[in-house]
């Protein structure tokens, strides 16, 4: 095994290159750019046995995508942001196929106003398209990820696309060191891809994703990619089992880091939550009760880990990278209706919204944020929902503002 | 008899919800009789996504169902997955397969325009058959890019399109791909001949087939053949082809008929008709159709 400084989007090429993708339908976009430019500078070399092509747009790129996967190819693309939202009507589309693909999206936030460093609406506007969701917080975890998703998308009780989701700028392009699976040993875990009959095949005539009529065809279409999508859950957890076998490291549905005896946690998703992490260790060292839970999958909602990890707690705080504007954080809705009905009740849930757009999320934060949880614990009631923005960058917003409307500093001595 | 005897593999079978008379479903017959079923059909919505409802289907082939945008995207990944698996054996050359694009003119025309030109600059080898009825037809028939000047549509019931039917052939032609052509089921052996040629050919082959439509375009479905005669006899519908970077007419009208005879036959154009004949109008439209063909002549026949 060789252990190499890599980053998160060379990562994702890896997992690709490993996994002995056959097809590669492309479209450029920062942040992800890099890892099609990896994978075509491989192919064009001849260390990849694989077929890269240029679509024009995202939209049609995963059109070729599922229906080279419905004809029979292991298939990878990826893609990032508005991308992903250009696509979007296929991405539902893609999952009622059942084309068993892997989608690296490379977080984004959206436009407008356009900007290009990451927050998760872009995936999270994918969350109900049937496509199964690993959120990945290194770049290990990206490499290893595409692995299992191939597993994952492939096995013939799931048999839907998967999304593996790094952040832009803070993973795509942060170097980690990785360790690289052994291709025999990485063989071993993944064999080549099996159409199970799903191909479209002289002399075997199919017809695939035609017009049903009623709601009783288009209800049972549909659910069959709900129950599809909730078996996925056991066949992850499963799967991480055998790829701890293979490769010494363990995936589970949800990472929870110093539980045991914590009191208060905090849950995030994806790379923020390293930084999370260290404070918690700030907060142990200083004697606090803290932990960490990190959902990796999101579709399928890892309900029951969720609430066995999260429902004996005081306070849990969701910090959501991500904004339904009029609602709040996604998560934090999301995590609300997976631990309701607890027979004691269940911990006091608080909502922190940062991160928008790539804006860090600083240490001094972190520990208010246990702080301000740790008073509505004492109090007994839940604080209201906070957007994090301090003073500072509020000034300088008003200074740009000041530029944009044309005064200058020394305006009024003119 | 067996020159006459056809394989019911190369039918397609009745009892398809379309029209009565669908100028669209013909061609699209006498297409997959030449094609046959070692076809995949790539299909965008339209009229004819409506062929295969679950669990019929009349084609003996293949079909995928794409989105609106995406037909050809579509044939890239099937063409592509066909090829990857034929390079490393996976699959034999008999079970190989042609890709046929299926789409109507909303389509074609215009949201599946940027992945058509697309998939001609990656140079992918397929057929695109596009069946022209000159407007959003499955939704009622509002006007759409390839809806010809003052014709009543759903959008347009007051004074008709105020716009003109866009040059997709010469769009299509600009791009230089293999074959480009157009065609009507109502004359079905220059169709025929077109399709059997574009099957010779590899690369880009696109077909732009004027399909009357008797509910959109308001005529009975006993008319289609008339209506689609018509429309090559006035010299409305020019039948050509584009091939080796030249493009040809086959069926110049020595004598055309005038436009108005092709017009009366639809209730889209009644208004240019009822109450009284709108000569300003008639005479604006036949100035356009004898603009087309002056000018073809012009280039055709070397000046003295």
């Amino acid at each position: 095994m060789t252990r190499i400084l890599l980053t998160g989007n060379a990562a994702a090429a890896w997992g690709a290159r490993l996994a002995a993708v056959d097809y590669v339908p492309a479209f450029p976009i920062t942040p992800q750019t890099e890892i099609i430019e990896t994978l075509a500078e491989w192919i064009d070399g001849g260390v990849m046995d694989s077929r890269l092509v240029t679509l024009e747009s995202e939209h049609s790129m995963l059109t070729a995508a599922g229906a080279a996967a419905v004809t029979g190819v292991r298939v990878f693309t990826a893609t990032s942001s508005q991308g992903l939202l250009y696509g979007m009507e296929m991405l539902y589309n893609l999952a009622g196929w059942r084309a068993p693909l892997v989608l690296v999206n490379v977080s984004r936030g959206l436009s407008a106003p356009i900007t290009l460093e990451p927050d998760h609406n872009d995936v999270l506007a994918a969350r109900d398209s049937g496509f199964l969701q690993i959120h990945c917080a290194t770049c290990q975890e990206v490499l290893d990820n595409v692995l299992l998703a191939y597993r994952l998308a492939e096995d013939s009780r799931v048999r839907l696309p998967v999304i593996v989701n790094l952040d832009g700028f803070y993973l795509s392009f942060t170097r980690e060191p990785v360790e690289i699976p052994d291709p025999v040993a990485v063989a071993d875990f993944l064999p080549p891809f099996a159409d199970l009959g799903q191909h479209f095949r002289g002399g075997q005539p199919s017809s695939q994703a035609v017009a049903v009529l009623g709601g009783g065809p288009y209800s049972y279409f549909r659910y069959q990619v709900h129950l599809a999508a909730e078996q996925a859950a056991a066949v992850y957890a499963d799967l991480g089992r055998q790829f701890e076998r293979h490769f010494g490291r363990l995936y589970q549905a949800v990472e929870a880091y110093r539980c045991d005896d914590a009191e208060l946690v905090l849950v995030m998703i994806g790379s923020f939550a390293t930084k999370a992490k260290v404070a918690v260790d700030r907060l142990r060292e200083a004697g606090q009760k803290v932990g960490l839970v990190r959902p990796l999958l999101l579709r399928p909602f890892p309900v029951a880990e969720l609430r066995r990890l999260l429902g004996q707690r005081k306070g849990v705080a969701v910090i959501d990278q991500n904004l339904s504007p009029g609602r709040g954080g996604i998560l934090h809705a999301e995590l609300a209706e997976a631990l309701y009905g607890l027979a004691k009740g269940g911990p006091l849930l608080a909502s922190f919204v940062g991160g928008l757009g790539g804006r860090d999320i600083a240490e001094e934060e972190f520990l208010q944020i246990v702080e301000v949880l740790s008073q509505a614990v004492q109090r007994g009631s839940a604080p209201p929902p906070r957007l994090l923005f301090t003073a500072d960058e509020l000034q300088q917003v008003r200074r740009l503002q000041d530029i944009a409307h044309g005064s200058r500093e020394g305006d009024d001595a003119s | 008899m067996s020159e006459t005897k056809q394989s019911t593999q190369s039918r397609l079978a009745p009892g398809t919800p379309l029209c009565a008379g669908c100028g669209g479903l013909q061609a699209v017959q006498q297409l997959y009789r030449i094609l046959g079923e070692r076809t995949v059909v790539v299909n965008a919505a339209g009229c004819m996504t409506l062929l295969a409802i679950y669990p019929f289907t009349p084609f003996a082939g293949s079909w995928l169902y794409t989105a609106m945008a995406c037909a050809p995207a579509g044939a890239q990944g099937v063409r592509d997955a066909l090829d990857i698996q034929l390079a490393k054996g996976r699959i034999s050359a008999e079970e190989d397969l042609s890709t046929v694009v299926l789409t109507g003119d909303g389509a074609a025309y215009g949201m599946g325009l940027s992945a058509t030109s697309a998939a001609i600059d990656r140079g992918l080898d397929f057929l695109y058959l596009c069946y022209d009825n000159e407007g959003y037809g499955n939704t009622g028939h509002q006007y759409s890019p390839a809806t010809p000047r003052a014709a009543h549509t759903a959008t347009s019931r007051v004074a008709g399109f105020a716009g003109t039917k866009k040059d997709l052939f010469a769009i299509w032609a600009a791009h230089r791909p293999a074959y480009v052509a157009t065609a009507i089921a109502a004359e079905p052996q220059d169709l025929a001949r077109k399709v059997k040629r574009a099957a010779a050919l590899r690369g880009p082959r696109l077909l732009i087939v004027l399909a009357p439509c008797p509910t959109g375009w308001g005529f009975e479905p006993a008319l289609t053949v008339k209506v689609g005669q018509l429309a090559v006899e006035t010299g409305i519908w020019p039948l050509k082809e584009y091939v080796d970077g030249r493009i040809v007419h086959n069926k110049i009208p020595r004598e055309r008929q005038p436009l108005a005879d092709y017009l009366r036959l639809q209730g889209r154009f009644a208004h240019l008709f009822e109450p009284q004949r709108d000569e300003r109008r008639l005479a604006e439209l036949q100035q356009a159709v004898d603009d087309y063909w002056r000018e073809i002549a012009g280039n055709t026949r070397p000046s003295p």
